[in-house]
């Protein structure tokens, strides 16, 4: 795994926004607007793996969408390469979807079941006018190989695969036009363990090959551990933590983050543990609690947690916390 | 004797391609108070098992065989209104998606109440009495204003308690939970996997919890069966099983989990896929997945036997 470097990020956020309005429709009972992504700031260094957690409805899906432009932000601005994608006319913009792609969960869903794998995998090169068909057709064979898959997989239709195997293809197809940045969505939660571990490996192994930029994301802390060199931590829209891997596991100071890695079930029946629960579900994004969105499910909250939000500050060992009563370590003390 | 006892139990879906034999002679017994973690990935047959414990199995599926004793009875020779009995006071079962098992048109104080009165003969006012009072032990805040909710206005946390409360109502001496927090957030199946300890602890309720995760089984179970293509291949204390494994199934799970014996560079995935009930290879069902796999496994299927003390796994090679 590469450290991150010292020189432009790959991938950045500044206060980038999401806001989503809800209502206007049949069944609505309620209109609101949701803030899903609520001020993000982070940046990618080129070979990077971010690993991005938090659970459901905490914004993490959205984030990466916003890192590809997948969809529009409210607010803020995402630079790739040192260029921002939201000043970018639509040719431009083309070009740099070459560069990023994706990977989704559902390998069942996000591969269309009436086109042969060839046709898949091949889309996008076909969309970016890259090779001739032949050329096209040799490169289709060679990223079957690449992602484990033999070639007469090309002729075939995905309902022929197993789950495992369908991630393949879809790996395969978010490979195919050389991108350099890849979010990868909760990209092995549905599979099977014995599967899940052979789609991590092959992961592992095109980040090293292909010198990949990646945004984990994934709601699994043990697998979160297992790729990332760096961790996210979101809750509500917010980075609450970010810190390099083994800062968070051994050092993680935000309490939602002590909360998260308590709760993972320990795989030792000789040292069961007592969980630190927190009480209470997520609060609903659309009337977001005020202060720390945390606060009211948090062991710690003072008064100052009810009324003002703490923002993310970066201490020492590139630890940045957002947090009134569990700031990070100024940098001074190393 | 022990509390539940499952000899031999087959059940069959029976598909125009031919009969998949989902669970295909499984055999396991448990105590009053004590937990057994059913561990195994899609398809092993682990879901079909609880199915078949409380009768609940649908055409194109059958059980096809075997016995299952729960106190001194044997519910396959039960007929089916003494069968309905059975479900909830003897035993009862909690689903992975709760909303799919809850009436989206009743409060979920009505449906606990209705869980009450089915069993017992009580005034309606009574039964929702009791239902507020289930919702309140299974850690639900207000729980009198709570129950006329209806199932969509809570949260997956807050269902999974509603369906906890209904299965508990009549007091079952063995609670089968089927995934019971896979669908939830981290922090919520902490809270969950705590308030069945809690309840168990309380009841003197046995429970199967059938999972994918050796984490939650780690956490919670006394002994584990680890199913693979309808068989239970290993079956002992979590301790041996945890220290111990001994099928080249359960070793190969153990290594191709994140997080379990420490930090590594690459995983040990098993090859291959998980594998297709009706395509089965003949003896051994994990040979051709398996890294110590020999001539002979293809000759026999191999029985469940001791290996060690209490400690059995289905292997020649083991």
């Amino acid at each position: 795994m590469k450290p991150p470097n010292d020189g432009t990020p790959l991938v950045e956020a500044r206060d980038v926004r999401k806001e989503f309005v809800l209502g206007g429709g049949f069944l609505a009972r309620a209109r609101g607007r949701v803030h899903a992504v609520d001020g993000v700031s982070l940046a990618i260094a080129p070979g990077e793996t971010l690993g991005l957690v938090g659970e459901s409805g905490s914004g993490k899906s959205t984030l990466g969408r916003l890192l590809l432009r997948l969809i529009e932000p409210t607010a803020g601005d995402v630079l790739f390469g040192g260029r921002s994608l939201l000043g970018l006319p639509a040719a431009g913009l083309r070009a740099l979807r070459r560069e990023m792609q994706i990977v989704f969960q559902d390998p069942y869903g996000s591969l269309n079941p009436r086109m042969r794998v060839a046709s898949i995998v091949g889309e996008g090169l076909a969309i970016h006018r890259i090779g001739t068909r032949a050329e096209r057709r040799a490169r289709v064979a060679e990223l079957l190989d690449l992602v484990g898959l033999p070639p007469e997989a090309a002729d075939r239709y995905p309902h022929e695969f197993s789950g495992g195997q369908r991630q393949r293809i879809g790996i395969a197809r978010a490979l195919a036009v050389g991108p350099r940045f890849i979010v990868a969505d909760e990209a092995v939660s549905a599979l099977d363990v014995s599967i899940q571990a052979q789609i991590l490996n092959l992961l592992q192994e095109l980040r090293q090959k292909l010198g990949l930029t990646m945004l984990f994301i994934a709601h699994d802390l043990r697998i979160i551990e297992h790729l990332s060199d760096r961790v996210a931590v979101m809750y509500q829209g917010r980075i609450v933590e970010l810190a390099p891997r083994d800062e968070i596991y051994s050092n993680a100071r935000h309490p939602y983050t002590r909360a998260l890695l308590s709760a993972v079930p320990n795989p030792d029946p000789r040292r069961r543990k007592e969980r630190m629960t927190l009480g209470g579900d997520a609060p609903s994004p659309v009337q977001p609690p005020s202060g720390c969105a945390f606060h009211p499910r948090c062991p710690h909250a003072e008064e100052v947690c009810r009324t003002v939000t703490p923002p993310l500050v970066t201490g020492r060992d590139a630890h940045a916390v957002a947090c009134h009563v569990f700031p990070a370590e100024p940098p001074g003390k190393e | 004797m022990p509390l539940l006892d499952v000899r031999d139990l087959r059940t069959s879906f029976f598909l125009e391609r031919g009969e998949a034999r989902a669970v295909d002679g499984v055999s396991f017994s448990l105590d009053a108070g004590r937990v057994l973690g059913l561990v195994g990935e899609s398809g092993c047959g682990k879901s079909v098992t609880a199915l078949s414990l409380l009768r609940l199995v649908a055409p194109p599926g059958r059980i096809v065989g075997g016995e299952v004793w729960l106190d001194g009875r044997n519910l396959l020779a039960l007929d089916e209104s003494e069968m309905r009995h059975v479900r909830g006071t003897g035993i009862a079962m909690i689903f992975q998606e709760p909303m799919t098992s809850l009436n989206p048109v009743f409060t979920v104080g009505s449906q606990i109440a209705e869980a009450v009165r089915l069993h017992r003969p009580v005034s309606r006012r009574a039964a929702w009495d009791r239902a507020v009072e289930l919702l309140d032990e299974v850690g639900i805040a207000d729980a009198s204003r709570r129950a006329h909710a209806y199932p969509h206005q809570l949260s997956g946390g807050m269902r999974q308690r509603v369906m906890i409360a209904m299965a508990i109502s009549c007091e079952p001496r063995v609670l089968v939970a089927d995934e019971p927090t896979t669908a939830l957030d981290v922090t919520i199946q902490a809270e969950i996997l705590a308030l069945l300890r809690g309840l168990r602890e309380r009841h003197g309720m046995a429970l199967v919890l059938i999972t994918h995760d050796l984490g939650v089984v780690a956490e919670e179970a006394d002994a584990l069966a680890i199913m693979y293509a309808g068989r239970i291949v290993e079956r002992g204390s979590v301790l041996d099983v945890f220290d111990r494994p001994l099928h080249p199934y359960t070793q190969a799970l153990f290594r191709s989990i994140p997080g379990i014996g420490g930090r590594r560079e690459r995983l040990e995935a098993i090859p291959g896929q998980v594998p297709d009930l009706l395509r089965l290879p003949s003896g051994c069902s994990f040979r051709d997945r398996c890294p110590l796999v020999i001539d002979d496994c293809a000759a026999i299927v191999p029985p469940l036997a001791e290996k060690a003390p209490a400690h059995e796994a289905a292997c020649i090679r083991a």
